[in-house]
């Protein structure tokens, strides 16, 4: 199709290129196109912000990115939440949610210590893996209620946030795991970097391309964001939702698991408290990257880079001079200003859609 | 009808209950290739329930299913589509966040090297389909924002994709104009012309004759009878699918014409309806006429309260009321039957009393109280009057056909006693018996001395049934004609006055 | 003219209508485990158990109320545990500022009801989802509440009311909060079953924009929702705040999914357009019994964790269940809707 390059109103006058963008988007070429739409994204506008809030922190105490501390904090920190806000996105592009995922990270983290404890000899990667096939096997627990009995998800995973913290507060009690209980090569997981990136940080990374890769070039990918956008269509084409739903679910939970023990390696202590709360942060990371709560649209890239953006401003507060007291304010005020800019960009896109219908090329 | 080795669709004798409701006690249809097949049925008479065996939708109960001449038995709408039928709802379901080749590929998607998407394939595809199509849409556009045209040509297009040996469109003409529907019969004959097989469902009979070959009657959950387009009439399919002979459909009586009711004047928003201005009066029926998408609903609405207008003046009985407040609107004497039933007429889920006395409860209320008792006293009289067909007030709309559903509406707005009735698409998707009892009772009603104001698409309803017809092009009003002088031609010429101009 | 039809007002018998419903089952099940647990467990006949268990289970049984309402209009609030620590940090921080219980509970109120102003209006008003704007709100007031106060707490209380607030009606074991409750709960009975604002409630969670056509001024009804909740989450934590004498940023933290868990437990949908007080109020209750009787048994707080959660899911899980018990059970058929034919000969053949 050769490029038109002469798009206009009914009236006469041209078309912006956001407009071209929105109803004509071949008539742009290739480049023109791909550079409008990253120009335009969420993700770009909330990764400027990432770098302002960083560089301003910096500026005003140079050890919060230049000291050895500093840099591995600033990168290890949100590596946690990003692999729960990844698995989170998944769960909230199919019109779902997970509250659900700081119980189960609890529960790992937990069983993590005791592996080590009761079980010297295992190798550390049996125990990643046991604990993400029980982070697994619990998102597979919410999944089958969700998808089979066409229950809102909401409900039931509040209803497992109480029952796996009430599993891990029984069997925990008042236990703690302490750094001295855990071999110090597993520990050392939790700070070593490759060439000045943490570990932790890789493995976050990496799942993240993972799953966005899948989320884009993949048939299954593609039906996740089918479903959110209108589940009574994907059923009506014939998708497998509950197959879909189910696999959301249990990515969400398989990170959880993961998160729990990569806690356990930053971190060394485990109480029955850990991950309370984490799954509305998840929500609000996901939230601020762009994702809709009604599902449909949005980028894991968006949630990761949410994710890294609510930690940071956190540990940025001090150096801005805000008392860290108030560091459940901003993260509120960010979810409410990320979700009235959503409301506003949609306004103005379906006016643009609207016109649109009388657009000539 | 026997079977020939191009019979595409074979259905004998299909049978399919919910429980104790027999939806289809006995359908049968035979379709060919290369053929276009009218199924006409009054509302309940079964026809959708056929479709839905045939879409794999509900597994039928007994009777004999074959396509291409195979027994066929589907448990899931992705069987069917993978044996090669495709079915087209009136109401096109698209995944609005993703692009329109998305749509059309969901779950099939090209695949290139490495099992990955290839989209710049489907891209080229999709572009080939539109082209074949006749129509210019943007393969890379979101489908959100779609026309409900355009949004068929998409559902049309992954048929094609599919392969679809067998299409059925169910009402597809319902929401489209002039324009539009003349280029889905280009598309359809064109698909005739492949080979393929169509089935064709619709209400309107003019189209029905103008577009098909074939046409098979149901009623009542069974198959009537099946004839050759051309050799029959539209009177004589209505009487096989009523049962019985139907006399005038528009029992027009005059009525006295008194003072004006409602005065709208120089009512305009913004892209979408300017200067407007009307009279309607006591006893008088109005019809605005229109082709769909000429903002008729819209400047009823605005005239309502429910949307807002940034220009202009609404007055009842002399007395100008507040925009944008149906409250205001409803004390002031206006009731508003709306287009959609299901979504802004009724709250389906909630009882006949319920919403017979929906609007007047604030009346109803004693001391700030309410009582269902109270309810059901004064809806009951209502929803008699009306002839609505129901047990007990307390059953829900839900599962009531059409044209009972707009009887509770229609109750629930009388029972306000108002001076003025807007009624938009009075019996769209309503069976030809209750059509007439609506007929009959607005005519009756404007006797009575009240002010009617409705809005059809139906060009036979508003010319039998009005008094003074006014015309909607592109959101003005471009003719006023008196009943004498309306016309089938003089309303047409006025409707796209506006596109001959500049066209 | 023929004499309009009449229609019965009851499709089912009285005792179908009113015992065949799911609050009758909380109700039952509350009824059965309160029983049981007079039976079995030690001391809970006791003379403090009553006293206590109502003192524990007052916030949620008050903010269920409004949150009722709110759920059935098909929206939620998450964030009245934050408005209930906001507001017991404002009675702190006013009280220790030398204002005097009864102003700065005043001033509270106002404030509870200013957040809910705030989120009903983003609601209502700006049309954003309940459930992404409480969960920044509830970021945001407890935020406020932690930011204002810190890690202190204010422990000086006039010792009239935190005695008033702790104490019991006459000689019986019924804690005074249960007379604001009880006038609320009549309140809210009445707001949401017998006056048209409740109607209005009801239409808007099934069918909003029909509500819309009929007159109901839905952004307007659902606004006020959330000021009621704000204002009704305040009065909660003020009480909370004198029952134990202790105003700090991060009481009540969590509480919001008691309160959701006992709405949803009473049988009102989380779709919205169904459900009674009763029922919930039977939640809350069924609950609070099987957290005392726990705690008596010398079981731990975790199972109670975990009984809720899983009596959570059965009450979703059971919808379903019942709806597909409910199309088995004998009922009057519909009448035939089709037009009766007059009998006739065969109809046109080909």
């Amino acid at each position: 199709m050769t490029p038109h390059t002469d798009v206009r109103h009914a009236d006469g006058t041209e078309a912006s290129t956001s407009e071209v963008l929105l109803v004509e988007p071949s008539a742009l070429s290739p480049a023109r196109r791909i550079t409008t739409t990253v120009l335009r994204s969420r993700e770009l506008s909330i990764f400027l912000v990432l770098i302002a809030v960083t560089v301003v922190a910096t500026l005003k105490n140079d050890s919060f990115l230049f000291s050895s501390d500093g840099w591995r904090n600033f990168l290890v920190n949100p590596s946690l939440l990003l692999l729960l806000a990844v698995g989170q996105a998944v769960v909230i592009i199919t019109r779902n949610v997970d509250l659900s995922v700081g119980s189960i990270m609890a529960l790992t983290a937990y069983l993590t210590g005791r592996l080590f404890i009761d079980q010297p000899g295992l190798p550390v990667v049996a125990v990643f893996a046991l604990c993400i096939l029980a982070g697994g096997v619990l998102g597979l627990v919410n999944g089958l209620l969700v998808a089979y009995f066409n229950v809102p998800a909401l409900v039931i995973t509040l209803g497992t946030l109480y029952i796996y913290r009430g599993i891990v507060l029984s069997w925990a009690g008042s236990d703690r795991i302490n750094a001295g209980d855990l071999p110090s090569g597993f520990l050392a997981l939790g700070n070593k970097a490759i060439l000045t990136i943490p570990v932790l940080t890789i493995i976050a990374l990496a799942v993240l391309a993972v799953v966005g890769y899948y989320l884009y070039t993949a048939r299954g990918g593609r039906e996740f964001y089918a479903i959110g956008s209108d589940p009574d269509a994907a059923v009506l084409y014939g998708l497998d939702v509950r197959r879909r739903v189910l696999a959301a679910f249990v990515l969400s939970g398989a990170l959880a698991g993961l998160v729990g023990v990569l806690y356990t390696a930053r971190y060394g202590t485990v109480s029955s408290g850990v991950g309370s709360g984490i799954e509305l942060q998840a929500v609000a990371a996901v939230v601020i990257g762009g994702v809709a709560i009604f599902g449909g649209s949005g980028t894991v890239w968006g949630a990761a880079i949410g994710a890294f953006l609510l930690v940071t401003i956190n540990r940025a507060l001090p150096s801005l001079g805000i008392e860290d007291f108030w560091q459940r304010a901003v993260v509120g005020a960010l979810i409410l200003g990320a979700i009235v800019l959503d409301r506003v960009l949609a306004n103005r896109q379906a006016t643009k859609l609207a016109e649109a219908r009388e657009m000539t090329a | 009808m026997t079977g020939t080795a191009t019979t595409v669709l074979e259905l004998r004798d299909v049978s399919k209950s919910f429980g104790p409701v027999i939806a289809l006690r006995s359908g049968s249809l035979a379709v060919e290739a290369g053929s276009i097949h009218a199924l006409v049925g009054e509302n309940g008479a079964g026809k959708s329930t056929l479709v839905k065996v045939v879409a794999g939708v509900h597994r039928r109960d007994s009777g004999d299913f074959l396509l291409g001449g195979e027994r066929v038995d589907f448990g899931s709408t992705s069987e069917s589509k993978a044996a090669g039928v495709a079915v087209i709802y009136q109401e096109p379901t698209l995944f609005p966040d993703l692009s329109v080749t998305e749509n059309i590929f969901m779950g099939r998607q090209l695949l290139g090297s490495g099992r990955r998407i290839d989209r710049a394939a489907m891209y080229a595809e999709a572009e080939a389909l539109f082209e074949r199509l006749g129509v210019d849409l943007d393969p890379r556009r979101p489908a959100r924002g779609l026309s409900i045209a355009d949004q068929q040509i998409i559902e049309i297009a992954k048929a094609i994709s599919l392969d679809a040996r067998l299409l059925i469109m169910d009402e597809p003409t319902a929401a489209l104009s002039g324009v539009e529907v003349e280029r889905l019969f280009a598309v359809a004959r064109s698909l005739r012309d492949e080979g393929r097989a169509l089935v064709f469902i619709s209400h309107r009979f003019d189209e029905v004759f103008a577009l098909c070959d074939t046409i098979t009657v149901m009623r009542d959950g069974a198959y009537v009878a099946t004839h050759l387009t051309e050799d029959t009439s539209s009177p004589a399919i209505v009487a096989e699918m009523v049962g019985r002979e139907v006399a005038d459909l528009f029992p027009k009586t005059p009525a006295q014409i008194g003072e004006p009711v409602l005065e709208v004047d120089g009512l305009q928003a913004r892209g979408v309806f300017h200067d407007v201005s009307f009279t309607v009066h006591r006893g008088e029926i109005v019809g605005l006429a229109g082709l769909v998408g000429a903002g008729r609903s819209e400047i009823a609405r605005a005239v309502f309260g429910v949307d807002g207008y940034d220009a202009g003046s609404v007055r009842m009985n002399g007395r100008e009321i507040a925009r944008r407040k149906p409250r205001a609107a409803i004390e002031a004497g206006m009731a508003f039957v709306p287009e959609d039933r299901r979504a802004q007429g009724l709250v389906t889920e909630a009882s006949v009393a319920r919403n017979v006395a929906s609007v007047i409860r604030g009346g109803l209320a004693r001391a700030g109280l309410i009582t269902t008792g109270a309810e059901n006293r004064a809806a009951g009289p209502w929803a008699g009057r009306l002839e609505v067909k129901t047990n007990a007030l307390d059953m829900s709309a839900r599962t009531m056909s059409g044209g009972n559903q707009q009887k509770v509406v229609i109750a629930k707005w009388l029972a306000t006693e108002p001076d003025l009735l807007i009624i938009d698409e009075p019996t769209r998707g309503i069976d030809v018996g209750t059509k007439a009892e609506v007929h009959r009772l607005l005519s009756e009603l404007a006797g009575q001395g009240m002010a009617i104001l409705m809005i059809s698409s139906e060009l036979p309803e508003v010319l039998g049934m009005a008094d003074r017809v006014l015309v909607v092009c592109e959101g003005r009003i471009t003719a006023d004609l008196p009943r004498e002088d309306a016309t089938p031609e003089a309303v047409m010429h006025a409707a796209t006055r506006q596109l001959e101009v500049t066209g | 003219m023929t004499t309009p039809r009449t229609y019965s007002e009851f499709s089912r018998p009285l005792w179908m209508r009113l015992l065949l419903t799911r609050e009758t089952a909380v109700i039952a099940l509350t009824a059965a485990v309160v029983v049981y647990s007079l039976a079995t467990v030690p001391n809970f006949d006791g003379p403090l158990t009553l006293k206590f268990l109502l003192q524990d289970i007052a916030p949620i049984l008050l903010i269920a109320l409004p949150m009722t309402l709110i759920i059935i209009t098909g929206e939620i609030d998450l964030s009245v545990a934050s408005i209930v620590g906001l507001s017991s940090v404002m009675l702190g921080v006013l009280h220790d500022n030398g204002l005097s219980v009864p102003v700065a509970a005043l001033i509270a109120l106002l404030v509870g009801a200013a957040c809910g102003a705030l989120n009903g209006f983003l609601v209502a008003y700006v049309g954003l989802p309940s459930l992404a704007v409480t969960i920044g709100t509830l970021a945001l007031f407890r935020g406020i509440a932690v930011g204002l106060l810190g890690t202190k707490a204010v422990t000086e209380f006039t010792e009239s009311w935190t005695d008033l607030a702790t104490a019991t009606l006459g000689s019986t074991n019924i804690p005074v909060v249960m007379v604001p409750f009880v006038v609320l709960a009549l309140g809210f009975s009445l707001l949401l079953h017998f006056s048209t604002f409740g109607r209005g409630i009801y239409d808007i969670g099934l069918n909003d924009e029909a509500a819309h056509f009929t007159g109901v001024d839905v952004a307007r009804t659902k606004w006020i929702l959330f000021v009621l909740s704000g204002v009704v989450s305040a009065f909660a934590g003020i009480y909370y705040t004198l029952r134990f004498g202790s105003a700090r940023g991060d009481n009540a933290t969590g509480m919001e999914l008691q309160v959701i868990a006992a709405v949803l437990l009473g049988g009102v949908s989380i779709f919205g357009g169904r459900g009674r007080l009763h029922g919930v109020i039977a939640g809350v209750v069924l609950i609070g019994v099987i957290a005392s009787a726990l705690r008596l048994e010398r079981v731990t707080v975790n199972v109670t964790n975990i009984i809720i959660g899983l009596l959570l899911i059965a009450s979703v899980i059971s919808t379903p269940l019942l709806s597909w018990v409910a199309t088995r059970l004998p009922r009057k058929a519909p009448p035939s809707e089709e037009p009766t034919p007059p009998k006739q000969a065969t109809p046109a053949g080909v």
